[in-house]
This record gives C-alpha cells, sequence and structure tokens, in this order.
C-alpha cells in the first residue's frame, strides 16, 4: 500500500531552491573578481599541476576584464546569500530539525560504511533515519562552509574594521585563500552531490520539492486476531 | 498541507500526492521562471545615468551605495590598519598605474591649491608641509584587483594638515575630494576616512622622497580605502558636503570602496 511519508519542511525546501541561484551567482562574480589577481596553483615540490584558472577557462566563461562588475553583484548577493542562510539555520535550531542534521558520535564511523556501501563494496548500509551518516556529515559541513564563506568574505572585504575576524582567519592572505578553497569545495559538493541525487532517484528527489517521499508498506491487518483467555 | 475543505470527501493516497505534486512542482516552475526573467532582467538593466558614479547597473549602483551605508556604521578611528616593523617593507614597491601623470609637470612650480566650501582658495607649499611634525605608518597597502603589498610611508597627517591651516571647521563637510594638477585622476573621500589619524598625506616612501611614478612630490595614503584611492600627485583638495569627482567611481566602482 502507497503512504505519504513527510520528509522535507517547506522552508528547508525553499531555502534549498532559493540558494541554488544565489550561490551559483557568488561563485561566477567571486571569479569575475579573483581573475585580476589569479594568484593561486596547487604546485608541489616546484611543480604546477594546476594553475587557477587555465586562459581557455575564462574565455569561455567570458570572465575576463570583469572586475568592477564582479565586485557590484558579489556584494549585492552576498546579504541574500546571508539573509537566506540566517533564516535556514535559525529554522533549523528552533523547530529542532537539527537532530536529523548534526552528526553524532557514531556517524564519523557509519560514514565510511555508507561510502562502502555507495561504492558497491559492501551490501548493507547502516541502519538511518532521515539523512544518513555520511549525509549528516556532508550537510552539515556545507552549512560550516556557507558560514566559513561569510566569515572569511568580511575578513578580506572589511580587514580594517573587521579586523578580528582576519586575524581569526590567519591574516589577509589566509582569509582569501580559505575563501577560495570553500568555493572550490562548494564546486566539489555540487558534483558529488548531483551524482548522488541521480542514483538515489526520482522519488528522493521530488521530496527536496513537494517535501514527501511515497512509500510501500505492507497493509496491516485490519482486525488483530484474538488470544484465546482474555 | 492538509485537506482545508473537510466538506469534500478525502482524497485517496494517489489523488493527495497528484495533487501535493501538481502544488509543488507549479510553484516550483513559477519561481524558476521568475527567478529567471529577473536575472535576465538583472543582467540586460541599463548601466546607470552618468554623473559623480557611472559604468555600473543602475540597481547595483544603488546596491553599493545602500551597502556603503550599512558598512559605514562600523568605520571607527579606533580600528586602525595593522602596521608592521620596517624591515616588512617592499623595497620594489609597485606601480600599478599611471592616470593623472602623464602629462608634463614641472615639480619645482607645484603647490598645493586648498578650496574651502565657502570658495576661499589658499596655496600650500610643500616645503610648509615638511615643515610639520612627520607621520610613518608601515602597512599592507591593500589594492581593489586583490593584491597587497606592505609599504613604508611617511608625511603628514590629513588631520594634523587640516588644523595647522585652519581647516579644522572643513571636517565639519561631508567630503574631501582631490585631483592631480591636469585633474585626470580624481578621488572623492568620505571626511570619517580622510581625517582617520592613519590618513596621510606622504611625501616619502621607504625613507627617501616619492619618486615620480608614485607620486611626487605629495601623494594620498589612506589605509583604510584600498588602492584606487589613494592619488598621486595631489594637485588640488576641496571640501564639500556632495560626493567630489571620482576617477575609478565613474568606471563602475564602489564610491566608498572602504576597508
Amino acid at each position: 500500500m502507497k503512504v505519504i511519508k513527510e520528509k522535507h519542511s517547506l522552508l528547508m525546501r525553499w531555502t534549498h531552491w532559493v540558494n541554488f541561484p544565489i550561490l551559483t551567482i557568488m561563485i561566477w562574480s567571486g571569479m569575475l573578481i579573483y581573475w585580476s589577481s589569479d594568484t593561486y596553483s596547487i604546485t608541489l615540490f616546484g611543480h604546477t599541476f594546476y594553475k587557477f584558472f587555465p586562459q581557455g577557462f575564462y574565455n569561455a566563461l567570458n570572465i575576463p576584464g570583469r572586475l568592477a562588475e564582479g565586485m557590484a553583484f558579489h556584494f549585492l548577493f552576498m546579504w541574500l546569500f546571508a539573509i537566506n542562510g540566517v533564516v535556514y539555520i535559525l529554522y533549523t535550531l528552533i523547530s529542532g530539525s537539527w537532530r536529523e542534521l548534526v552528526p553524532q558520535r557514531k556517524s564519523f564511523k557509519e560514514a565510511w560504511l555508507v561510502l562502502l556501501h555507495d561504492l558497491h563494496i559492501r551490501k548493507m548500509a547502516p541502519l538511518q533515519n532521515k539523512y544518513n551518516a555520511a549525509q549528516r556529515i556532508a550537510y552539515t559541513a556545507i552549512i560550516v562552509m556557507g558560514f566559513g564563506s561569510l566569515i572569511t568574505g568580511l575578513a578580506i572585504y572589511k580587514p580594517v574594521q573587521f579586523s578580528t575576524l582576519t586575524w581569526l582567519c590567519g591574516g589577509y592572505h589566509a582569509a582569501r585563500i580559505e575563501h577560495f578553497v570553500l568555493t572550490i569545495g562548494y564546486v566539489l559538493f555540487f558534483i558529488i552531490h548531483i551524482v548522488q541525487v541521480i542514483l538515489a532517484g526520482w522519488n528522493n528527489f521530488r521530496s527536496v520539492i513537494s517535501g514527501f517521499e511515497v512509500v510501500n508498506t505492507k497493509p496491516k491487518p485490519a482486525i488483530e486476531p484474538q488470544k484465546d483467555g482474555e | 498541507m492538509e485537506n482545508k475543505n473537510k466538506v469534500k470527501k478525502e482524497l485517496t493516497v494517489d489523488q493527495q500526492i497528484s495533487r501535493r505534486n501538481f502544488i509543488s512542482f507549479g510553484v516550483f516552475g513559477v519561481m524558476a521562471f521568475a527567478v529567471y526573467e529577473g536575472w535576465q532582467w538583472l543582467y540586460h538593466t541599463p548601466k546607470e545615468v552618468r554623473g559623480v558614479t557611472a559604468g555600473a547597473k543602475e540597481p547595483l549602483r544603488r546596491a553599493l551605495n545602500k551597502t556603503e551605508l550599512a558598512f559605514r556604521n562600523f568605520f571607527s578611528n579606533n580600528h586602525l590598519v595593522k602596521t608592521y616593523p620596517k624591515e616588512r617593507a617592499a623595497k620594489n614597491v609597485r606601480v600599478n598605474s599611471n592616470i593623472g601623470l602623464k602629462g608634463k609637470f614641472i615639480i619645482e612650480d607645484w603647490k598645493l591649491n586648498v578650496t574651502k566650501a565657502n570658495g576661499e582658495t589658499m596655496q600650500v607649499t610643500i616645503d610648509q608641509i615638511k615643515a610639520l611634525p612627520k607621520t610613518e605608518i608601515v602597512y599592507d597597502f591593500k589594492c581593489v584587483e586583490g593584491w597587497d603589498q606592505i609599504q613604508h610611508w611617511g608625511g603628514l597627517k590629513m588631520i594634523d594638515f587640516m588644523e595647522h591651516f585652519n581647516l579644522v571647521d572643513q571636517t565639519k563637510m561631508s567630503y574631501v575630494g582631490m585631483m592631480t594638477p591636469d585633474k585626470g585622476y580624481q578621488v572623492g573621500l568620505d571626511m570619517p576616512s580622510a581625517i582617520h589619524p592613519q590618513t596621510i598625506l606622504a611625501y616619502e616612501m621607504n625613507g627617501q622622497p616619492i619618486p615620480g611614478n608614485h607620486g611626487a612630490p605629495l601623494r594620498l595614503i589612506i589605509p583604510v580605502k584600498y588602492g584606487i584611492k589613494n592619488l598621486k600627485r595631489i594637485g588640488s583638495i576641496t571640501f564639500s558636503n556632495t560626493r567630489p569627482p571620482d576617477y575609478w567611481a565613474r568606471e563602475g566602482y564602489d564610491y566608498y570602496s572602504g576597508l
């Protein structure tokens, strides 16, 4: 028998989807800014494995020479990014749904089992509620990362007025690198997230829009058989 | 999400599913379309009317100006720019631009033209400025492009300059404007930033007179702003309650550009 099982609250769904275009614009406008001083690369023992970013990448996305425009977009959408994030976190705290989200002590051990299961190395996945151990870690991490982007962003944006934040980030250079690395983190998260959502299937995807999943349960007998002698 | 019409027959599970799917996907589709249209509008919205600021899309300029107001609340003379020991200062100081320095310029003829808000003018020579107490600062100069460099500058504090030349009443004005002698480069500064204790009219770099490409004989060093506000070769200083012209604010950059 089909049963409707509530999964994601309305507010969680809204903030999730509102965040998607905002974060996309933040990453894009961030690249417009980064271009004008694109000093980062992955270099080990004097060998550069990857430069952020190759000229072809810039050209393909029409990035060069748009610093002022990038800043103007970045400093408008930063407000929306922050507000959306604060709304989500407040909701999660007040509603108590953080309990389904925040990793538990066992989550870190269990996440390996989830990973092995997802990679088809292990047959059984650990029992879970709304989110499995790996999801708890990933979805909590992404919220912490969002907060990190705000802090590191503020540390670069107003390093004099918020010098304490800049200091906490390890200085101006460190804050800029952290801000950049967090963004790379979002992109990696996004790739894995999309693959997982595709693998998880329609029922799961729909729940982030409609809020519910459809589960098939065995019909219960209408009348409980009575026991003798009662 | 519960059924509000209790008079109606209760829907079957399948009906509930399709009803909720219809509503939620309908709303999702409408919102996605609205976001797409909204983005198209913002992305293709015309640039602001050319004035003191220019070059930015009109709504984005408004957002920059509102954001300035929000962050001005955090500005304080007690928030000082971090300073470094002199040994940390770069020997090879980066030159990023020579806008406003291209024309013919005879340094011996240079005088600083100061115009008060009421139109009164005065001229100040470099010797008058050098005769006053010197302030040195070694700090991390930050460019809007993203690079930064620890630099060592020496000169007269802007607030000392104003006090000595009887310009204290001008600190009640909202803005300070500065221009190169050829008027090719201009900066507009909000008064609190202009008279911040670390803002100096610099005539020395690394303990030596400033070289020409760094803005000899006198340039602005304003550590609470990005490099674009650190005008080289100051020709004139004005005071006003409206925003003075600003070179990069007409190229789409934030007028405030404060750190």
